[in-house]
């Protein structure tokens, strides 16, 4: 592969995450290097959106430690996780609703951002150059997800497919080192699918962004991916190369349910 | 014919960020500015400055308040009478105890007031939502409307507990007549109004939206919650405030703190939601409908059905009208008649062509 | 100490009067997920139906004013008005609204309020109005002299009928048909339908349930206080015991309103004093939100994770 992976940038040692009696990860390692295309993948209820949602900090694990570029976080909220350029998208497609899609988009922009509430108020001199400065970067990224005509549409009125991008669109205006995405590909046909991996094949190659990526399409996965991680109600069953992951007998008796 | 938008383009994002980015809404604005900030002053007799444009302009802007932390911040509250109640007797308190105070400065400073009270009862919602919150904010309602009765150092020990407002001079002019008073209040709820739109259309009013509609999804993205949420019930109490400051010096001249009752703070949420949740334009809509509507019954019932029924008949009518119409526009159009102006200026933009 | 438990039984005893009100709210809450802002004006409308038809029954048909005819005609005629009223806002207000956001069917149910209000005063008349329970509000006598204490009988049968609804409503709940079905659209609307429970009808149930409690709190209220429209403030003042108690749980309620009646009465009679009195008014919301920033779900409430 051409690409070249870098450094461990995310590093989770032991992460363990209850809610309740309820057991959503055990003892769990895991690393992110720069620049790699990096899958989680197993059964539903196996822990991955808990994985990402410890990762920027929505949830946080009751053990272990994370390392983010060699710095150990403690407790972290997610606007530091967001401010530490992490950025991500949701399963179940967590837009705003009420919005425009540029609108949406351009809250990606929100950190860049440093005016202040009283020269929002104003609306003049730096306040609008400001905006329209950011707007310039999101147009940009508006005309690479190709979703020009829809930019001031409400995205409640959107389908499926074009609210992911959206949301994809969202995430990528505040320029992450890091892209968390959460089943992009899920609930789309065939060819929104391959739109979709090649946008997420050109923000790695063209920004050079991280991606962590949660998907069930397992072609999609072994295709696109760098390295695979596999979890099983909680805990981790494998991890490695796509190839050594497809043929390691645990990850397959989890998914064909195989006799031990 | 004359709603055309062929041939305006817009070439620059500042351009395409206007408030009225259509040429004819850009006159029809100034020309409505004119009309009721030159014209209506001059010809509109007593009655209507008085009983009518004056309270409506002022409950207009309490509604842009509430519809800031309502509409735009999702973060509902029954107790914006509450904060109108600080607002007012801030500003007494302000231009009895402190000479020379000038009127604006004293308005500036109550809003101030109402912002600061407005942030320490939204501390709750950083960890309460929903009903939940709307009921906190009754705390706000009663207690601080108790504080205003029980200590009677804020009416500055009047033995009934009403206030009568001073005279509003504002460089060495006075403004008794209602006239004056009109083109006061229409001045400072302009200005209010054209911040709280810009407000709403930048980066603070995204933040405040995507609060609204989801609060996880923000947090990740980087707004954070307690951040956005109190800046909202800031700027929300705040409008109320200077609300609640031209509503006593502006409009009725006396006021008491129970005048700033849990029916007053319904009365703004029914503007919000009849005028357009989430709208700058609806909060003027709501508080003319909500204004006008029982001096129009006043008059349409006895005409129609004679002085047999009584004032009470007519009154509890105005409930049902009131409640009835709250039912109607949430299930027929929750974004009210903001939303019912908008898709008719679509519809000309069109016309005559349909489709 | 004599003095202290007397004010602590009173405001228990008030404080079960809260939850009768509370529990209107409960009941529609669990069901349909709708915060019924008009529970109070349900509790006023039905009081002042319940006096109206005691007013209306003798004068208009003939029959013996203050006899027992009289009380249990109007009792049905009251309790059958407030199914009509629970049907009506069924279909009217909430099929309409179905998969709305929780906030608008709040913010519709305030409307309701309005229009209940006034319905009810066009109806039957603003007048304050006396009802007669046959109950008088005077000390227990063996409490008063044997320990000196002052417990009214009206209140403590006020508690006796809160707590047998309370059973009642219980029972109806755990082992009939509908308290099944109930349940299952209280966990979800949606798997409630796809099992072929008809949501409506469960609906119009619970509203005439809530309906019937409001006529009970109404009642009790009333011989009270009078009915008048003062009723429809008790209702706000079970907007606390719900914060305290969790909106879905009936248990929850009764102690919330028991903690709320008692504390309030405590806090009037002993902090009162100090800074002028009329505490009451607002005490409750206080006591409520300072329990909500330490628990936010409430007393019985469940923690609830967000999932994203």
């Amino acid at each position: 592969m051409a690409r070249q992976s870098g450094e461990v940038i995310v590093d989770l040692r032991n992460i363990s995450l209850r809610f309740g009696g309820v057991k959503a990860l055990t003892d769990i390692s895991f690393d992110v290097r720069e620049h790699e295309i990096r899958s989680i993948i197993g059964p539903n209820g196996a822990g991955k959106s808990s994985m990402l949602n410890v990762i920027n900090g929505v949830y946080h694990p009751q053990e272990g430690q994370i390392h983010f570029r060699g710095q150990l976080r403690r407790r972290m909220e997610p606007h530091h996780a967001a401010e530490q350029g992490i950025a991500r998208t949701f399963q179940n497609i967590a837009l705003f609703k009420g919005m425009t899609v540029l609108d949406n988009i351009m809250t990606g922009r929100a950190l860049k951002m440093r005016c202040n509430f009283l020269q929002h108020a104003f609306y003049w001199g730096a306040a609008q150059r400001e905006e329209a400065a950011h707007r310039l970067k999101v147009e940009e990224i508006i005309e690479f997800l190709e979703i020009q005509s829809i930019r001031k549409t409400p995205v409640g009125r959107l389908p499926y497919g074009l609210q992911k991008r959206v949301e994809l669109a969202r995430a990528l205006a505040a320029e992450p080192h890091i892209l968390l995405l959460d089943e992009p590909m899920a609930g789309m046909n065939v060819e929104e699918k391959q739109d979709m991996c090649r946008f997420i094949l050109d923000v790695n190659d063209h920004y050079g962004t991280t991606i962590v990526l949660i998907e069930h399409d397992m072609g999609v996965v072994m295709d696109i991916s760098d390295r695979v991680v596999v979890l099983d109600y909680g805990r981790k069953i494998g991890d490695g190369l796509p190839d050594e992951v497809k043929g390691n007998p645990e990850v397959i008796a989890a998914y064909l349910g195989a006799a031990h | 014919m004359l709603y055309r938008e062929a041939g305006q383009f817009r070439t620059s994002y500042a351009e395409d960020g206007r408030i009225f980015p259509i040429r004819q809404d850009r006159i029809g604005f100034a020309l409505l500015l004119l009309v009721f900030g030159v014209a209506v002053p001059l010809l509109a007799n007593e009655y209507w400055l008085k009983a009518i444009l004056t309270p409506v302009l002022i409950f207009s802007l309490a509604a842009i308040g509430l519809n800031i932390l309502t509409g735009y911040a999702g973060q509902l509250s029954l107790g914006s009478a509450a904060f109108m109640a600080v607002g007012a007797f801030a500003a007494y308190n302000f231009i009895l105890r402190v000479d020379g105070m000038p009127f604006l400065l004293a308005l500036a400073l109550a809003g101030l007031a109402a912002a600061l009270v407005g942030v320490l009862f939204g501390l709750p919602s950083l960890r309460i939502k929903g009903f939940y919150l709307a009921v906190a904010t009754l705390a706000a309602q009663f207690f601080i409307v108790w504080v205003l009765v029980k200590f009677p150092w804020f009416s500055n020990y009047s033995s009934s507990g009403v206030v009568t407002a001073q005279e509003v001079v504002i460089l060495g002019y006075a403004f008794v007549s209602p006239e004056a008073r009109y083109v006061l209040t229409f001045a400072v709820v302009a200005v209010l109004a054209l911040a709280a739109k810009n407000l709403v259309r930048s980066a603070t009013g995204r933040a405040w939206m995507a609060v609204r509609d989801m609060d996880v999804a923000a947090q990740v993205i980087g707004f954070r919650l307690m951040r956005t949420k109190l800046l909202a019930f800031a700027v929300s109490s705040f409008y109320c405030g200077v609300a609640g400051a031209l509503y006593a010096y502006t409009y009725i001249g006396t006021v008491e703190p129970e005048g700033f009752n849990l029916d007053l703070s319904f009365k703004i949420l029914f503007m919000i939601i009849i005028g357009g949740v989430g709208s700058i334009m609806g909060s003027f809509l709501g508080a003319a409908f909500i204004v006008l509507l029982p001096i129009l019954l006043d008059n349409l019932v006895p005409a129609l059905f004679g002085n047999a029924l009584g004032a009470g008949f007519v009154s509890n009518l105005q409930l049902m009208i009131f409640g009835g119409l709250i039912i109607f526009f949430l299930i027929v159009e929750p974004h009210g008649l903001a939303r019912l102006w908008q898709i008719a200026k679509e519809k000309l933009r069109l016309w005559p062509f349909p489709h | 100490m004599q003095f202290f438990i007397e004010v602590l039984i009173g405001g228990l005893l008030s404080g079960v009067m809260y939850a009768l009100v509370a529990l209107g709210f409960v009941l529609i809450y669990k069901a349909s997920g709708v915060f019924n802002f008009a529970q109070g004006a349900m509790v006023f409308f039905a009081a002042l139906s319940f006096v109206g038809f005691q007013e209306v029954l003798p004068a208009r048909f003939g029959l013996e004013a203050g006899s027992a005819a009289v009380f249990w005609l109007s009792f049905l005629l009251a309790f059958a008005t407030m199914v009509v009223l629970g049907i009506a806002t069924e279909r009217i207000v909430l099929r309409p609204l179905v998969n709305q956001p929780p906030i608008t069917l709040f913010m519709a149910t305030i409307g309701l309020t309005y229009v209940v209000e006034g319905l009810a005063q066009m109806t039957w008349g603003a007048n304050v109005r006396g009802l007669e329970l046959g109950i008088m509000d005077e000390p227990i006598a063996w409490l008063m002299d044997d320990y000196g204490i002052g417990v009214s009988k009206f209140d403590l049968f006020a508690a006796g009928v809160a707590a047998s609804l309370v059973a009642l409503l219980a029972l109806l709940f755990q082992y009939t048909k509908v308290g099944r079905a109930l349940r299952a659209v209280a966990d979800d609307h949606q798997a409630a339908l796809s099992i072929g429970i008809p949501l409506q009808t469960i609906w119009r149930v619970v509203w005439a349930v809530a309906g019937f409690v409001a006529l009970v709190a109404g009642m009790i209220w009333g011989a009270r206080n009078g009915v008048q429209f003062a009723l429809t403030f008790t209702a706000l003042k079970a907007l606390p015991v719900l914060i305290l108690g969790g909106f879905t749980s009936v248990p929850g309620a009764i102690v919330g309103g028991l903690i709320i009646g008692a504390s309030e009465k405590l806090a009037e009679v002993y902090v009162g004093p100090l800074v002028g009195g009329g505490i009451e008014g607002w005490f409750p919301y206080m006591l409520a939100l300072a329990f909500l920033l330490v628990r936010p779900e409430g007393l019985f409430g469940e923690r609830h994770i967000d999932r994203v």
